[in-house]
């Protein structure tokens, strides 16, 4: 176990198509945490920024951006670039500066302005690019391989359309209630059924679309919040970074084809799984301790993946888990009260920080009608493009 | 498309992957660097044709037109196409490709066997980009 770091501020940018460049969603989401942590930009010691590739070189240098943008002031600057995973990757640096003792405060940003449609990869001729070929050689979309998880899950589990369907009616009945989300009316199943299918099985409104939003968090040792007088903070207690184990067998994004294990066992543990488990093992806890849960809902039937690979129910049950109310709004493990990405969208450099804005508002009891009553332990989980782990387990 | 990712002609047709000498992994799209078994020591990164038939792992389809740098002409209609992820059991690895045309998600099901076959991936006035297809093992051609 690692020693915790306190969540002073947390802040957003509410997601949309907002048509702005993300600079300015970042500075908006930075300046609500430091409003909210109480602190003034000049007395962060370092800023750190995950990089947006949309944002054309100032998105990959998202740490100077934000902070040119805030106003130079001299601070530690650190840009980090991971996929979905980089608001954790950007986290994880903040903690690690702050319990080697190299900053006190650290404010994390990360802000995307994301295109209409399918994410594609940047231009350019690159046979050597793994995501630039699963496009050029095959038309493979995100939701491509959304849709073979969902329809692997329909044969190998017996999950169904209307299982699907459900969680999206559950992640927009809270998401209508959160003043940041993109999407803010109630779903019903019967919209889902009717909505165009992008990738059979899954629909339009089985799929998280492309948004833009921003999302920030101010940081700070244990000792610093205490000298502010915040006794009883927002405690981030680990942040799992990890990659899969060789070899990966299941096929996944950006990849053609999955490791062979005609030369190595697999570990047996899949790479999600193996994400949730070392933030357990960090923070010293398991699945029976959360209070709730935000996990990366790019489609419906991933949702339900995550239910298992988080251990909160056993491998294929987790629809059942879903139709008990589980995971619903009073059921013993609310997962995506935010309302998720069904509700806001990807922006991919934001949306790990997202998650841990909402569960900073849940665990200090300030989530209004989406409030997880008396929530205690939560942990967000997400995955990141080219093997990077994603997960922060919280604590109040 | 790729150098080196398949080769033959009907059914002599095969997915080229590469096998380590030394712990007998196979990598496709082929490794021709190291192995990356981290397990192993490092061999020799021989090239392999794959087995021709496989069992589907999943499938889906794409209903909207992906975008560049997939090919395709914006003044015809959309024609969508089935994906599978084929399941190779002697090499224990899993592979996507799209179905050979007038296959449609209603046609297949996970589990069910199938085969690589050549296709083409597009074509213009001087090049034909050629590339893989899965098809139902036994249908005609
Ligand atoms: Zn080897």
């Amino acid at each position: 176990m690692t020693a915790d770091v306190a969540v002073l501020g947390a802040g957003m940018h509410p997601w949309g198509k907002w048509g702005r460049g993300f600079v300015e969603y970042g500075v908006q989401a930075a300046r609500a945490a430091l409003a909210d942590a109480e602190v003034d930009w000049p007395e962060i010691g370092s800023i750190v920024g995950a990089d947006t590739v949309r944002g054309g070189y100032p998105g990959y240098v998202a740490g100077a951006t934000f902070a040119k943008a805030l106003g130079w002031q001299g601070a530690k600057v650190t840009s980090v670039y991971a996929a979905c995973a980089s608001g954790a990757q950007a986290i994880d640096t903040a903690r690690a500066q702050i319990l080697a003792g190299m900053a006190d405060v650290v404010l994390v940003v990360g802000a995307d302005a994301a295109p209409k449609g399918f994410f594609r990869p940047v231009g350019g001729d690159r046979q050597d690019d793994p995501d630039w070929l699963r496009f050029r050689v095959l038309g493979a979309t995100n939701p491509a391989y959304f849709g073979l998880y969902a329809r692997r899950r329909m044969a190998v589990h017996g999950d169904t359309l209307e299982d699907f369907a459900q969680v999206k009616v559950k992640n927009a009945a809270v998401g209508a209630l959160n003043p940041n989300a993109r999407y803010r009316k109630r779903v019903t199943a019967e919209e889902v059924a009717a909505s165009a299918v992008v990738c059979d099985p899954l629909r339009l409104l089985d799929i998280c679309a492309t948004s833009d939003g921003g999302a920030a968090l101010v940081l700070s040792s244990m000792e610093f919040a205490r000298r502010r007088g915040v006794a009883d903070p927002v405690r981030i207690r680990a942040v799992s970074t990890v990659t899969p184990r060789y070899p990966h067998t299941v096929l996944d994004l950006p990849d053609i084809a999955t490791d062979s294990a005609a030369g190595a066992e697999p570990a047996g543990e899949p790479f999600r799984a193996s994400i949730a488990r070392a933030a357990y093992e960090e923070a010293g806890i398991g699945p029976e301790d959360l209070s709730l849960a935000e996990v990366y809902d790019l489609s419906t039937a991933l949702e339900l993946q995550w239910y298992e690979d988080l251990g909160l129910c056993g491998g294929g049950e987790a629809a059942k888990l879903l139709r008990e109310g589980a995971t619903s709004p009073g059921g013993r493990i609310p997962v995506n009260m935010s309302g998720g990405l069904a509700s806001f969208g990807e922006a991919v450099p934001a949306q790990a920080i997202a998650q841990v804005c909402e569960v900073t508002r849940q665990l200090r009891g300030q989530a209004g009608d989406r409030q997880v009553v008396g929530a205690r332990v939560a942990l967000t989980a997400n995955q990141g493009l080219f093997g990077h782990g994603s997960a922060v387990v919280a604590v109040r | 498309m790729v150098a080196g990712w398949f080769t033959g002609e009907g059914d002599g047709f095969r997915l080229l992957g590469t096998r380590c000498a030394a712990c007998r992994s196979v990598f496709f799209p082929r490794e021709d660097t190291y192995c990356r078994n981290p397990g192993c020591s490092g061999g020799d990164l021989e090239e392999v044709p794959l087995s021709r038939r496989g069992r589907v792992w999943s499938y889906t389809d794409s209903r909207y037109r992906p975008p560049s740098p997939y090919v395709t002409d914006p003044e015809l209609p959309w024609e969508p196409y089935a994906l599978i992820a084929v399941e190779l059991e002697s090499e224990r690895i899993v592979v996507l490709g799209q179905a050979v045309p007038g296959i449609t998600v209603a046609d297949l099901t996970v589990g069910m066997e199938v085969e690589v076959v050549p296709g083409v991936l597009d074509e213009d006035t001087g090049t034909t980009w050629t590339t893989w297809w899965w098809r139902p093992a036994g249908v005609a051609r």
